[in-house]
């Protein structure tokens, strides 16, 4: 139910974007996450971006995680 | 697929374990509220690459699972009435209710849709002006803001046959009753990584202040949790109880302010009855007075009173006080192709993921 994936924004039209979602293209309300632009990623919930995916958080969490599994 | 295929890393999560082998000492038991935590941790053999005095126990977190029968009941009832559309998300239809459920009904004709999205429900509205439309609207904060912007989008179109079964659920306050229930020994929770993007940190903060319980948010991917499980044990290894965030890439201190302000237009908080659980005080939503005549429950219709198997454990299940495996029925009687109780339903219903994993 809470299920949520991230999706890249590829177009917008007022507040529905256009997201691809692993190669297929879906309508996506942006009621709930109207900040977003083209190429950025969203996390999808039924139908709706919930929030953006932040890139830079991303590149940190995984940096973070290579180094707590090197030299152990 | 990006955002999910690095979180997936072998080598990284191979490191990962190796580091909480060597940082735990205690034995500990870890409340994975969220069902879909649930199955990924099943899917990614998580349980068996831990420390054997590491236990995790499955939480309550499915909403077709906490459903009450009454509800389901009372959504069945309305199918029965003139000129009625239900719709709701999928895996409700197959719940059972205290002698049908909504497919059955479906099957003797009764019109019943499912919907991917809220905003499907206004379709089916305007495609129907004569019939009365109800959403059995069921979900955690996730979804709550999706129906929030339903019902706001029907109240500004004039729609006036679109009435909601709002059975939604709000997970802070189940996780008070479980802590103050004492009946299973949680030290430490993965809270749900999708309903903290919409709520943020400070509605868990009592976790830590009153319970003195560490608790980490966590995203769904192997690493994400490997990475919360670590934190977890780090926090309770240096006798630490704080909440943090694992899973930055979608969930800030302060959630979704836009989402939270929507669901604040149109609810305010109000008692709830979970399945296992009972009465939690605060634990849903009512309507806010301005559209309470979107609200079903204020329709007459005589309901079944609700009565459940006796032998279904789902309730225990929920509580993390059971395990499907202690259950009587489970495999034997219930099973996916014949469920007996919402959490062999449910896609993400702990007797359904022993079921598929064990």
């Amino acid at each position: 139910m809470c299920l949520g994936i991230p999706g890249r924004v590829v177009e917008i039209e007022k507040n529905v974007a256009k997201v691809d979602v692993g190669g297929l293209l879906r309508d996506i309300s942006l009621d709930l996450c109207p900040d977003v632009s083209i190429g950025e990623y969203v996390l999808i919930h039924t139908g709706f971006a919930i929030q953006k995916v932040d890139e830079k958080e991303a590149e940190e969490t995984l940096y973070l995680l290579i180094k707590m599994a090197e030299g152990i | 697929m990006k955002f999910v295929d690095e979180f997936r890393d072998k080598e990284i999560a191979e490191g990962l374990i190796r580091r909480i082998q060597k940082t735990s000492t205690r034995p500990i038991q870890l409340m994975e509220v969220c069902g879909t935590h649930t199955v990924s941790i099943f899917r990614y053999g998580i349980r068996g690459v831990l420390p054997e005095h590491i236990r995790l126990i499955s939480g309550p977190g499915c909403p077709v699972c906490v459903t009450p029968n009454g509800d389901i009941d009372l959504a069945i009832a309305l199918s029965r009435q003139k000129d009625t559309i239900i719709v709701t998300f999928g895996d409700m239809m197959r719940v059972p209710g205290s002698t049908s459920s909504l497919l059955k009904e479906k099957a003797e004709g009764r019109d019943i849709r499912i919907i991917y999205s809220s905003l499907e429900a206004l379709k089916i509205v305007k495609e129907h002006p004569g019939k009365r439309v109800v959403f059995l609207a069921i979900g955690f904060e996730t979804t709550s803001p999706t129906i929030a912007v339903a019902i706001l989008r029907a109240e500004e179109e004039k729609l006036h046959n679109l009435f909601f079964l709002n059975s939604q659920k709000r997970v802070p306050p189940a996780l008070i009753a479980l802590l103050q229930s004492k009946q299973v020994k949680i030290n430490g929770f993965i809270l749900p990584g999708h309903v903290s993007t919409i709520i943020g940190i400070n509605p868990y903060q009592f976790i830590a202040k009153e319970f003195g319980r560490p608790a980490v948010i966590t995203g769904f991917e192997p690493l994400d949790i490997l990475q919360g499980i670590w934190m977890l044990v780090k926090q309770i290894e240096e006798n630490r109880a704080a909440i943090e965030i694992q899973y930055r890439r979608v969930v800030h201190e302060e959630g979704n302010p836009i989402a939270l302000r929507k669901i604040d237009q149109v609810f305010e908080k109000d008692e709830s009855r979970w399945r296992g659980l009972g009465l939690i005080p605060d634990s849903g939503y009512r309507f806010k007075e301005s559209y309470k005549e979107m609200d079903v429950r204020n329709v007459d219709v005589e309901v079944e009173p609700p009565k459940e198997h006796p032998e279904c454990l789902c309730g225990e299940v929920l509580q993390g006080i059971k395990s499907p495996l202690e259950c009587r029925l489970f495999k034997k009687v219930c099973h996916p192709e014949n469920p007996i109780g919402p959490c062999m339903v449910s896609i993400e219903g702990t007797c359904h993921t022993y079921f598929k994993y064990q």
